[in-house]
This record gives structure tokens, sequence and C-alpha cells, in this order.
């Protein structure tokens, strides 16, 4: 499943990016470095971290998408950043929890 | 393919652009054709490299030998030195301020991802001088 469709599916607003990756795990996480550490590439990432340097790591980790959870803020110069480096990023008002368990069952 | 050499210089305090280097690097090997674990290891140990350059340096240098057998990565500050290097390896150890943390970094991941990504891995540091690491990344001969 495409990035676009699984944030459609469960009501992410898009922030950035054409969410044209597949889809194939789920990561969740806000230190940077365990994430690059630890997150399969293909992943949907669900972290609070919304500035420009979790643009790189999921750029850099071929992630394939980011979402910002818990309607935690996020920063204009990631988004600058995203679109730079084609990485699509969506937000929610939803827990990661939520996310995570939601996108647990659209996935498997 | 013949040898290609890239130089970058990492600027220190600027999160902002933390990253690039790596970034350059993984689109150049990606171009170059090899193989995705190879480009994935070099970004993710290159990246972490910046990272503590920007944190702890106040930025350094990073230079890039690619060639189809091998890719070497070597970064250099002259910053504080690190005064105990096996604690430093250690995963979860960190140094880095709460200003930092509070960016998601200073996980304690850094050196220890470093260690994991390449194949060879040396540390040169001398307190109040700076550090040099030595990243080497084998590449399979399929490639």
């Amino acid at each position: 499943m495409k990035a676009s469709e699984l944030a459609q599916k469960l009501g992410w607003k898009p922030a950035c990016g054409d969410g044209e990756n597949e889809v194939t795990g789920c990561y969740c996480g806000d230190l940077l470095s365990w994430v690059m550490a630890k997150a399969p590439a293909g992943s949907v990432w669900l972290t609070v971290m919304g500035n420009v340097n979790c643009v790189a790591v999921a750029s850099l980790r071929d992630l394939a998408c980011v979402v910002i959870t818990e309607g935690a803020p996020l920063d204009e110069a990631a988004l600058v950043r995203a679109a730079q480096q084609g990485v699509t990023i969506y937000t929610t008002d939803r827990s990661t929890y939520d996310c995570a368990v939601a996108v647990s069952g659209m996935i498997e | 393919m013949s040898c290609v050499n890239l130089h970058y210089d990492v600027p220190g305090d600027d999160f902002t652009r933390a990253g690039e280097a790596s970034g350059k690097v993984k689109n150049t090997l990606k171009e170059l054709g090899f193989h995705a674990d190879v480009v994935r290891n070099v970004a993710i140990a290159m990246y972490e490299g910046e990272i503590n350059m920007v944190i702890h340096a106040g930025g350094g240098e990073a230079d890039v030998v690619i060639d189809p057998q091998h890719v070497e990565v070597t970064l250099t500050d002259h910053g504080p030195g690190i005064p105990d290097v096996s604690l430093a390896m250690k995963e979860g150890y960190s140094t880095a301020p709460d200003n930092v943390r509070n960016l998601g970094f200073g996980a304690g991941m850094g050196l220890p991802n470093m260690k994991k990504y390449a194949d060879e891995m040396q540390i040169e540091t001398q307190v109040d001088v700076g550090t040099t690491i030595r990243l080497g990344f084998d590449v399979p001969a399929a490639q």
C-alpha cells in the first residue's frame, strides 16, 4: 500500500510530498540515532520530532513517510527540507500508539 | 569506475545543515550503482559522524574515497577529543547537552552506530586536540 493511501484511510493530514512510497512496516521513536539504527527501510515513521533533522533521518534511511503524531509541531524548515529531498510528511492529532495500532491493521 | 574523492566542510552548531554531506554521499553512491546495503551503511555511519562533529566539536571535515571495492570515510575535527573511548562506544552513553537532546539527539548511539554499520573503524583522539575517525566499507565483489 502506498503511503498516500494509508494516510487517506487513517485521516492523516498531508504536509509535504506525494506519498508514492510503498509502506512495508512501521516504526515509532523520537531519538534520531535510535531510529537511524533500527527503523527498517520502507517504514512509516511515527514521531513527535517535527524538526529538520527528522527529515534527514527519513531520507537517509529510505523511510516511506514521516507522521508527526499527537499534534506535535512541524517546523517550517523541516517542510522546506522535506520538499527538497522528496520526503513525505503527514500530521495527526492522534497518539503514536493509536497510529501504530491502526497501521498494523492496515498493512498486515 | 575510477576512484572518486569527495570533501565536505561540516559546519559546527548548525543542526539545520547536519546530514547534508552524508546525503550527498548517499546520492553519489546511488548514482554510481552501489548496492542499497552499501549505500545505507555509508549514509548511516557518516551521518552519525557528522552529527557528532556538530554537537561536540564545533564542526569538522569529511573526506570520502570511493572505489569499486571499498568506500572510506574520514571524519576529522579539532574539538575537545574523547577522554574515554571505550565508555563513548557504549550504547546509551552520551555527553550531549540538554538543548541538543531536545532536538532528538543524544541517544548515545552515535559511535555504536558507526561501528555497527562500518566494516572497519579506527578512532584517533587526543583531549583538547581533536578526533579523527576512519570508517571503511567493503563492497561485495558482485557489485
